[in-house]
């Protein structure tokens, strides 16, 4: 049961999720305005952020010449599709780990609760991280940089796999900010350590029989495998688990709804 | 109505479990007020986030069958980086109201001028603090919850902020807590004395008073003017 922004217990499912709606739109208003100001570029931003880094990652690669093993995998749909997944897991779980802290005094309306934050955060991660990656791959591939995808039903079922383990995780460990300022501080070295085996720079294929079984324990990388098994078709071999990734991040969304509760009956002020 | 229900609160610190009260109960109908004595530290400006609802209770239970406002005049609960404008609009959005035609009442009554649509950041305490009132005022409650250190300014804006709440919206309910029992005395048609992690009732505000000077009296180093 929900408390109605006006306080009246009300435990109309609706009329919670009406409320539950407003205070959503308000968050993401304000975040927006936050973020992004309401000079220069503005909203742009939320798609500009993640293209440089894209355009600049897909720079460097091509320029270090990384053949990938004459495999015939485009460089720049490589570094798009890798870089662009990266985001999706990352930013997410970053902007939630913070967001407790930079939301507290909101919480004092009642009808503002932890888990309206972080939806709110992971909803605009997901969408600047997707518009990026649509803006991108028109771009690149109307200068002929990239070819079009292939199977682009296979793509965005990849694409949505890894917002679920992006916005599963970043409830996780923003919830587990409530409990202990590690979880905030050790993200970003996890974070980094996590890039290099995370698939983004590599195809599971490529890695020794051994290696692949311990890289594929990482469900993110059954999501980048599965974008690209929808970018490239069969031009590489692709390894991954729907079935796998989905259990994973099941499993996270439940732990982390757990903990965002626990965590909304522990801010103090 | 508003009712209390064994509640007590408990925070983890350094040293171990504090128990800031225990088993409080009390309830307040509509339309009617109270005050909540206690001295400094007793408790009485957790009771208030307790019952607006930013903070839970870690037993009992607090029911709200009347809309309870945010503790009054809380200028913590901006956005810096929002100007005073966009501020009013988050909390009308939050809240489901149209904030155009509450535009005036806050810009007349804030006096910021051009700096209503300057970031909040940029404000001074008085500034902010008559925002957070005027926010405060543009939603309409049945129940508001002031913490009279929170309500400092000048005479104007103390004699504004009084005509406001206490004859405006004189039909509403209100919770007032303070040390100062002459602003409970002044106000409130009933009090009730936080000491000591308990809440002890009282037939009349006088009653309340008499207690409250008691508990001064323990250790009288500690009275405050």
């Amino acid at each position: 049961m929900r408390t109605s922004p006006t306080g009246i217990v009300d435990s109309s499912f609706f009329r919670s999720l009406a409320i539950q709606g407003r205070v959503l739109h308000a968050l993401m208003m304000r975040e927006l305005i936050t973020r992004y100001g309401r000079d220069n570029l503005g909203v742009l931003w939320l798609v500009g952020e993640p293209m440089i880094f894209t355009i600049g990652v897909a720079t460097l690669w091509s320029a270090a010449g990384l053949a990938h093993g004459g495999t015939g995998i485009p460089i720049v749909a490589f570094a798009v599709t890798g870089y662009s997944s990266v985001l999706m897991w990352r930013n997410a779980v970053g902007q939630c780990s913070a967001g407790i802290e930079q939301n507290k005094p909101l919480l004092f309306h009642r009808s503002v609760l932890i888990l309206d934050v972080f939806l709110t955060r992971i909803g605009l991660e997901i969408v600047g991280a997707t518009s990026s990656f649509i803006f991108l791959s028109f771009l690149f591939i109307f200068i002929g940089w990239m070819p079009p995808p292939e199977n682009l039903l296979l793509l965005l079922g990849g694409w949505f796999m890894l917002a679920w383990f992006g916005g599963s995780l970043a409830l996780l460990l923003g919830g587990g900010t409530a409990f202990s300022h590690l979880v905030h501080r050790l993200w970003h070295p996890i974070a980094y350590l996590l890039f290099p085996l995370s698939g983004a720079a590599f195809m599971v294929e490529w890695l020794p029989r051994k290696l692949q079984s311990v890289v594929l324990l990482l469900p993110m990388v059954h999501g980048v495998e599965m974008l690209r098994n929808g970018y490239f078709g069969n031009v590489v071999k692709t390894h991954y688990d729907v079935g796998y990734m989905a259990e994973c991040c099941l499993i996270l969304t439940l732990c982390g709804l757990y903990v965002v509760r626990e965590a909304s009956l522990r801010v103090e002020f | 109505m508003l009712s209390v229900e064994h509640v007590s609160k408990v925070y983890e610190t350094r040293r171990g479990r504090y128990k800031v009260f225990d088993d409080v109960s009390f309830t307040l109908h509509r339309g009617r007020n109270l005050g909540i004595l206690g001295r400094n530290g007793a408790g009485k400006s957790t009771m208030i986030r307790l019952i607006s609802g930013a903070e839970r209770p870690t037993t009992g239970h607090i029911r709200r069958g009347m809309r309870v406002s945010w503790p009054l005049a809380f200028s913590g609960a901006f956005a810096g980086n929002l100007t005073g404008l966009d501020n009013l609009k988050f909390v009308c959005r939050i809240y489901g109201i149209d904030y155009k035609p509450l535009q005036p009442f806050v810009e007349e009554f804030t006096e910021l001028g051009a700096f209503f649509r300057e970031p909040v950041w940029h404000y001074s305490h008085g500034m902010m603090t008559r925002l957070a009132f005027a926010l405060s005022m543009a939603v309409e409650f049945d129940c508001f919850l002031i913490d009279e250190a929170m309500v400092v300014g000048d005479v104007r804006f103390h004699d504004r902020c009084h005509y406001e709440l206490f004859e405006k919206r004189k039909d509403r309910s209100f919770i007032l807590v303070s040390h100062d029992p002459e602003a409970i005395k002044k106000y409130c048609e009933n009090a009730v004395v936080l000491h000591e992690g308990r809440l002890y009732s009282f037939p009349d505000v006088d009653a309340a008073y008499g207690f409250y000077l008691e508990t001064l009296k323990a250790n009288p180093e500690e009275i405050e003017v």
